[in-house]
């Protein structure tokens, strides 16, 4: 299913929080695949200068024990030290929350940042751990076969929500 | 400990319609055979005096003389917990087997009269298969001492061997073959270069080379075939190279009983039907010595066999318990327990269109009964009844039900298997029947 | 009717790598995981904590029948970077004794709930027999198994090799020495090999050299100024001082005379050509200490990526391992 979904005011209303915040030089770290995409396009609006950092979160799941790693594991790349940092970190959908966590968990074995702020492109429903994004571009109703995820069409983002199958 | 079974009644019977196949005395044909006094009275048309007590059907089937097995290992003395001569001269007829060769390496070795007596008196015991000990060629197969061979061989040693232990001393192995020819003993060789053997577990090939495992080059065997051969010419000693494991010891033997050289040549069924590429990942079941080597080797053993150059297809039994071969591939048992696949494996190479019937079956009756100076091996009315009835189209599974051999040791272990004995007599007596 | 060949066990029903036994066979695909992985530990020593939870309450057990303290050690830190519980298990066993008793080892330490078993063994073979004989959900690497396989460092090899040539299918390289005895030149091979290089080459003596070798897909050679020309990547094996009893080479001075790497003989090969070594080296013997220490050796780098690979290995056998 294609919806005719804004991404584009989504994104403003986030570019928008980030500089009303007016942290003073922060950090913005995106978690893969998607929240990199949507970390990209912030980073490029809001003039944010320390270099993008990346976030792989495979080694840091909760559910390696039963399904394993991904096939395709990317380094994590946080181009500066994060300690006492204030750090925007963004992802594409928050859903269980479990992502967020396991990112949280990445961030600190690099060291102890002064502040993590959280923000989503798409906050959904179905969470699994108390946790609340602190900015969001959008909110969807979902329910628990349907799957959103972020993509790049012509230089620009998508929202694509599949039915999952079985 | 033993079945008393010696002495048992004897059943007057008829076998009919059965496939009589008895190479040594040229018969190939469906017809019957009659049986009485635990001899075989006549083939076709009954005797006038014949009544039997029972009629066997064996329309289908064949009927083989009983197999002559000229390696197999009882493991009994010195070591029942892994085999012992009832539970394998047992076995054997379950297989076919009505007459074994057993090497000397017992423990104790058979280097004295009284461990010859011994094992044939336990078989005999048994009232299975017979068993035919081969004495040892040195004392405690040390390779420095010759035996009382004459003894050995009056009290029933067919021949004389030193088992897998490398007789080193080139002049010692002289005169063992000349001792043992002054009283006419066949000397069963096995020979090897023990240099080139050195610590090998497997042909020094492509398989030794990607496992990395220490390896037998095929001239650890060539090298002893040759000495060997060179000792036999000018010895004037009998002489039978057991089981052959590559191409080009086939081609000395050739070369050599073409000189008219008296020597015979066996191969085991694990070397004609197996090569170096079945131990695949360390698969230990496939540890044998000599080695199986490649698939030309193969081809060349199988060539011997058609050709008649190697006489002999035996089963090298060598049976263990099931946790002989759970090590390292270097540190694993070595052998496999073949008495109960023997013919059904032998079978594939007719069935397989590889090696005639009768050269089949000649390769494990009348060849090894003559080499063994054996009575036995064919179907001559007057002689006592050592068949087997075969069916080459009975499906079955070598488990832990089917498999009579105490060992567990064979890589058909779990595999299904087409081809079964369904009936063997020794002396008359019906030692097996499905 | 000749029984089924075995299959490697090396991968589950699904396809999955259980164990890493060997690299003979193994699909390209898996290569370049376990390398593209190991990127992503490379620089894990550098961060604040150097630990990751993922394999956070599993056992480990370093079963080393043969010692090696290099070997272990790093396997040892990089299951610890991981958060596994570490046990070492320094066992001696004589190669005499019944092989039951190396699973009766095992199964004494499976039965203590142990995940996954590192095994070092001086028999061909161990590993595998390991694997074969515990439950479906216990694993098995290979650290070195006789004269057999060495993978793991095959891998810290190959992924030295990527880092300072990025294309294989471009790449010749030579492997010098013991490659008759050597467990890490064959494991090298079948690396090399599956990866793609344009051509492998073995140069040693005959005595050193395994008959058949070429069935592996490699070019054998005797001589140095032939064996090395046009090579990127130049692998100096460990001659075992040991085994030279006088029977395989006459003496290490006439060894190292035509096989030792000097920069005489390094000139034969291209000018951009890195040379490694597994370790320890014999300097003067295999390698003389100029070319050891050059800038062309990538040796301290190996030992540097030894614990990234390992990880890496490690992260990938113990997916879905969760009882």
């Amino acid at each position: 299913m294609r919806t005719a979904l804004d991404i584009d005011a989504a994104i403003e209303r986030m570019v928008s929080y980030i500089r009303t915040e007016n942290i003073p030089e922060p950090l913005l770290i995106g978690i893969h695949t998607g929240g990199v995409l949507v970390a990209e396009v912030l980073h490029r609006k809001t003039g944010i200068t320390e270099p993008l950092g990346t976030l792989d979160i495979s080694f840091y799941r909760d559910d390696f024990g039963r399904v394993g790693l991904n096939p395709q594991v990317r380094a994590s790349h946080l181009p500066v030290s994060v300690e006492d940092r204030n750090i925007f970190l963004v992802d594409d959908v928050l859903y269980t929350g479990r992502t967020i966590r396991a990112a949280l968990n990445e961030i600190f074995s690099y060291g102890r940042p002064a502040r993590v702020i959280l923000g989503v492109l798409v906050k959904r429903t179905g969470r699994e751990l108390p946790i609340q994004p602190d900015f969001t571009g959008m909110e969807l109703e979902l329910a628990p076969d349907q799957q959103a995820r972020i993509t790049i069409e012509a230089s620009s983002l998508a929202i694509n929500i599949a039915e999952i199958p079985g | 400990m033993y079945d008393k079974r010696a002495g048992m009644p004897t059943v007057d019977l008829t076998i009919r319609n059965g496939n009589l196949v008895d190479p040594a005395n040229g018969i190939n044909a469906v017809t019957d055979l009659h049986i009485g006094d635990g001899m075989i009275k006549a083939i076709g048309l009954p005797p006038s005096d014949h009544s039997p007590e029972r009629i066997v059907d064996a329309e289908n089937q064949y009927v083989f003389p009983g197999i002559v097995d000229l390696c197999t290992r009882l493991r009994e003395p010195g070591e029942e917990y892994k085999a012992t001569i009832l539970s394998e001269t047992r076995a054997a007829c379950s297989g076919g087997i009505t007459s074994m060769v057993c090497p000397p390496d017992t423990f104790p070795i058979i280097d004295t009269p009284a461990m010859a007596h011994m094992v044939q008196n336990r078989a005999q015991a048994a009232g299975f298969a017979s068993v035919h000990p081969l004495g040892a060629l040195t004392i405690g197969l040390r390779g420095e001492q010759l035996t009382d061979m004459a003894t050995l061989a009056d009290a029933g040693c067919i021949g004389v061997s030193n088992a897998l232990v490398s007789v080193e001393n080139s002049l010692l192995m002289r005169r063992a073959m000349q001792y043992a020819s002054t009283y006419d003993i066949p000397v069963f060789l096995t020979p090897k270069d023990s240099w080139l053997q050195g610590n090998g577990v497997v042909h020094e090939g492509r398989i030794s080379t990607r496992l990395g495992l220490p390896a037998i080059p095929e001239a650890a065997e060539t090298v002893g075939v040759a000495r060997d051969l060179a000792l036999v010419e000018t010895s004037g000693a009998t002489a039978h190279i057991a089981m052959v494991s590559c191409r080009r010891s086939v081609d000395k033997i050739r070369a050599a009983q073409n000189r008219n050289i008296p020597v015979t040549a066996s191969a085991s069924i694990n070397h004609l039907l197996c090569t170096e590429d079945n131990i695949g990942e360390f698969d230990a079941q496939y540890k044998v010595i000599p080695p199986l080597r490649t698939e030309s080797d193969r081809q060349g053993l199988i060539a011997g066999i058609v050709d008649g150059h190697v006489a002999v297809i035996c089963s090298d039994h060598q049976p263990h318990g099931a946790d002989a071969k759970l090590a390292p591939f270097s540190e694993a048992a070595i052998g496999i327990a073949g008495i109960d696949t023997l013919l059904t494996l032998a079978y594939t190479l007719v069935r397989d269109g590889i090696i005639d019937l009768e050269t089949v079956i000649s390769a494990m009756t009348d060849n090894p009964a003559r080499i063994a100076g054996l009575d036995c091996g064919k179907l001559n009315s007057g002689s006592p009844a050592d068949l087997c009835i075969f069916d080459p189209d009975k499906p079955w599974q070598l488990n832990e039900q089917t498999m009579q051999s105490q060992g567990r040791n064979s890589p058909w272990y779990g595999t299904d298997l087409v081809g079964k004995v369904t009936m063997t007599l020794k002396r008359g007596e019906i030692v097996y029947e499905t | 009717m000749s029984a089924q060949p075995s299959r490697s066990i090396q991968f589950d029903d699904q396809g999955n790598l259980r164990h890493f036994l060997t690299i003979d066979a193994l699909p390209a695909e898996t290569l370049v995981q376990i390398l593209d992985t190991a990127e992503s530990f490379i620089d894990f020593g550098l961060r604040e904590i150097r630990k990751m939870p993922l394999l956070r309450g599993k056992t480990v057990v370093n079963l080393f029948f043969e010692p090696s303290t290099r070997t272990r050690t790093t396997f040892e830190i990089a299951a610890k970077r991981l958060s596994a519980d570490v046990i070492n298990m320094s066992a001696t066993r004589m190669s005499t004794t019944k092989g039951e008793s190396i699973l009766d080892t095992v199964r004494t330490l499976e039965a203590m709930h142990t995940d996954l078993f590192v095994v070092r063994d001086h028999a061909s073979g161990t590993p595998h027999l390991i694997a074969d004989h515990l439950p479906s959900h216990v694993r098995v690497i290979n650290a070195g198994d006789g004269r057999h396989a060495h993978p793991t460092q095959a891998m810290l090899d190959m992924f030295t090799i990527r880092q300072k040539k990025d294309d294989f299918s471009r790449l010749r390289v030579a492997i010098v020495g013991d490659i008759l005895h050597s467990r890490v030149a064959r494991s090298q091979i079948h690396a090399l090999s599956i990866l793609g290089a344009r051509e492998i080459r073995v140069i040693g003596p005959r005595t050193l050299i395994p008959t058949d070798i070429q069935s592996m897909g490699v070019n054998a050679t005797t001589d140095m100024t032939d064996g090395l020309d046009d090579i990127d990547v130049i692998i100096m094996l460990r001659i075992q001082r040991e085994r030279m009893d006088g029977q395989l080479i006459p003496s290490e001075q006439e060894f190292f005379n035509r096989y030792g790497l000097t920069e005489e003989k390094l000139r034969f090969a291209r000018p951009d050509a890195i040379v490694m070594h597994p370790g320890p080296i014999n300097r003067g013997l295999e390698i003389a200490s100029s070319v050891a220490d050059s800038s062309r050796s990538v040796i301290l780098n190996q030992v540097t990526n030894g614990i990234a690979v390992r990880m890496s290995i490690m992260a990938r056998i113990m997916g879905g391992s969760g009882r």
